[in-house]
């Protein structure tokens, strides 16, 4: 039974394959101003720890670093805290980061 | 002739199937768009001179081109091309008249250029892919940390400058040139951060294509998009693509700054994939981009008609350019070559098209493969890396038939 068929089509050549127009372009000028929307109201969720990740988390990026991450393990929130402190240098105090990856893992981790 | 499921007809000049393109999923209007993985839904949000994109993270922000404008021409308008930063201090107001590109490090003569500079030299053009070393990351099984996108973290643009090299031997290159470093007006929020700088290997650096961008599809840049002038690397994936690019510096050495050196690095091995839970393996810098190719104008899921249904997509490599797309219904059975469009070089989108016929009701999976002009060729089955990069697998799209 013929039940479905593909067919390539050739009317491409059709279009023939003109060159690119190699028209001259100016570099700009002047200024470019935007004014970019912050964090566009997205905000952590609010519980206990909250207030510790919104002190250090911020400071670099919006709350949507954290709430877009798949499910992530207790190691694996360790892991990407550490590295916030080790190869980007956020100026966690080491006794904060049990509260933080607590946070993490309750409101954004693997159940 | 009868070959089952896998049956395909040849129909060499048949007319292009007009109107009822099934849409499926696709919408710009919505307010939000699910990605197809956990934790995958989107607010559509309109930043600074772009139209509504998919808003992944807005501090630095990072917005997805929603996939369907991929099917509406071979480049990426501007106000829909993709946005990534890595650090949130991002100009708000660049002066091109102003700005000028610093040159320095193992040179004869430094420079500082201003566009006008840029202007009088020899200006070059490259239609080029620019894609984002982790597209597709929320894909990845077992899924990854990072920026979690669909396929929408890529854009073909024609871009418009003058060739690096030019600008490197009007600073003359000292013999112990390694490396050429590029880094942009953007920077972060804590001097503790690394700021991201990106090096390439001086011979890369001197390519024919590599091309200091002024114009994007004959505009300026978008602020987002790096206005004034961003670093275009053919081929290579975007993070090398250097955005307000600000200063060249030529080192000595291989750059050793943490964008180098720890991010951006794929496992040197077979395919540069790993087990998950490797460790110990061998790394190097992310590089150039693998083939792909992708339908474009029908979503994962969409209900078709009986009867034709037109295709078309698009399909990318690292360079080399598109040799073949394909398309089965069968599994991987058999694959029918599909008809390639308007070659717009090697570093371009090449789009795609063909027909989809289906005599009877039921579910098919179609599956789009492409092959690159260097003999590279989709995998059947993704490579997996603890970064989620590299995701080039074959793309397959389930459709109901009525």
């Amino acid at each position: 039974m013929t039940k479905h068929a593909l067919i390539a089509l050739t009317c491409a050549a059709l279009l023939g394959a003109s060159a690119l127009a190699a028209t001259k372009v100016s570099p700009p000028k002047g200024p470019a101003t935007i004014s970019l929307p912050g964090d566009a109201g997205m905000a952590f969720k609010p519980g206990p720890g909250a207030g510790v990740v919104m002190a250090n988390c911020l400071t670099c990026h919006s709350s949507a670093y954290v709430s877009t991450q798949p499910q992530l393990t207790r190691a694996q929130w360790t892991a990407e805290v550490t590295k916030m402190k080790t190869a980007y240098g956020a100026p966690i105090p080491d006794d904060q980061v049990p509260a933080i990856v607590d946070y993490l893992v309750a409101n954004y981790g693997k159940p | 002739m009868d070959l089952g499921r896998g049956r395909f007809l040849a129909a060499a000049g048949a007319a292009l199937a007009a109107g009822g393109i099934p849409r499926g999923a696709f919408s710009q209007n919505a307010a939000t768009v699910q990605m197809p993985f956990a934790n995958g839904e989107r607010p559509l949000v309109a930043f600074p001179q772009k139209r509504p994109l998919i808003l992944l993270t807005p501090r630095p922000p990072q917005l997805e081109t929603p996939f369907a404008v991929f099917d509406h021409g071979v480049f990426t308008p501007n106000d829909a091309f993709f946005v990534r930063w890595h650090l949130a201090n991002i100009p708000q107001s660049v002066d091109a008249s102003a700005h000028r590109i610093a040159v320095s490090g193992e040179v004869n003569r430094t420079l500082s250029l201003s566009l006008d500079d840029l202007a009088a030299m020899p200006q070059v053009e490259v239609a080029a892919v620019n894609q984002c070393s982790g597209n597709s990351r929320g894909l990845f099984a077992p899924r990854v940390a990072g920026g979690e996108w669909n396929n929408g973290a890529m854009g073909n643009a024609l871009w418009t400058g003058v060739r690096l090299r030019d600008i490197l031997d009007r600073a003359g290159l000292k013999a112990s040139a390694k490396q050429v470093q590029f880094d942009g007006l953007d920077g972060p929020p804590l001097p503790a951060t690394p700021d991201f700088k990106k090096s390439l290997d001086v011979d890369v650096a001197r390519g024919d294509d590599v091309i200091v961008a002024y114009a994007m599809n004959g505009a300026p840049l978008p602020v987002l998009n790096g206005y004034p002038v961003r670093l275009i690397v053919p081929g290579w994936f975007a993070t090398y693509w250097v955005k307000m690019l600000s200063s060249i510096t030529v080192l000595d050495h291989a750059d050793d700054n943490f964008w180098m050196k720890t991010a951006y690095r794929i496992p040197d091995t077979p395919d540069n994939s790993v087990a998950p839970g490797s460790t110990g393996y061998p790394t190097i810098p992310i590089n150039r981009m693998r083939v792909r190719s992708f339908v474009t104008n029908l979503a994962d899921g969409a209900a078709l008609p009986r009867g034709r249904t037109a295709l078309r997509g698009i399909a990318f490599d690292g360079g080399s350019g598109i040799r073949r797309v394909e398309v089965s219904v069968d599994g991987g059975a058999t694959w029918l070559p599909m008809a390639l469009e308007q070659d717009y070089g090697k570093y371009s989108f090449r789009r795609w098209n063909g027909e989809f016929v289906a005599d009877a009701a039921g579910s098919y999976t179609i599956a789009v493969r492409a092959t690159a002009n260097d003999g590279s060729v989709q995998p059947a089955t993704p490579g997996w890396n603890p970064s989620g990069y590299l995701r080039n697998a074959i793309e397959t799209y389930k459709v109901t038939v009525a």
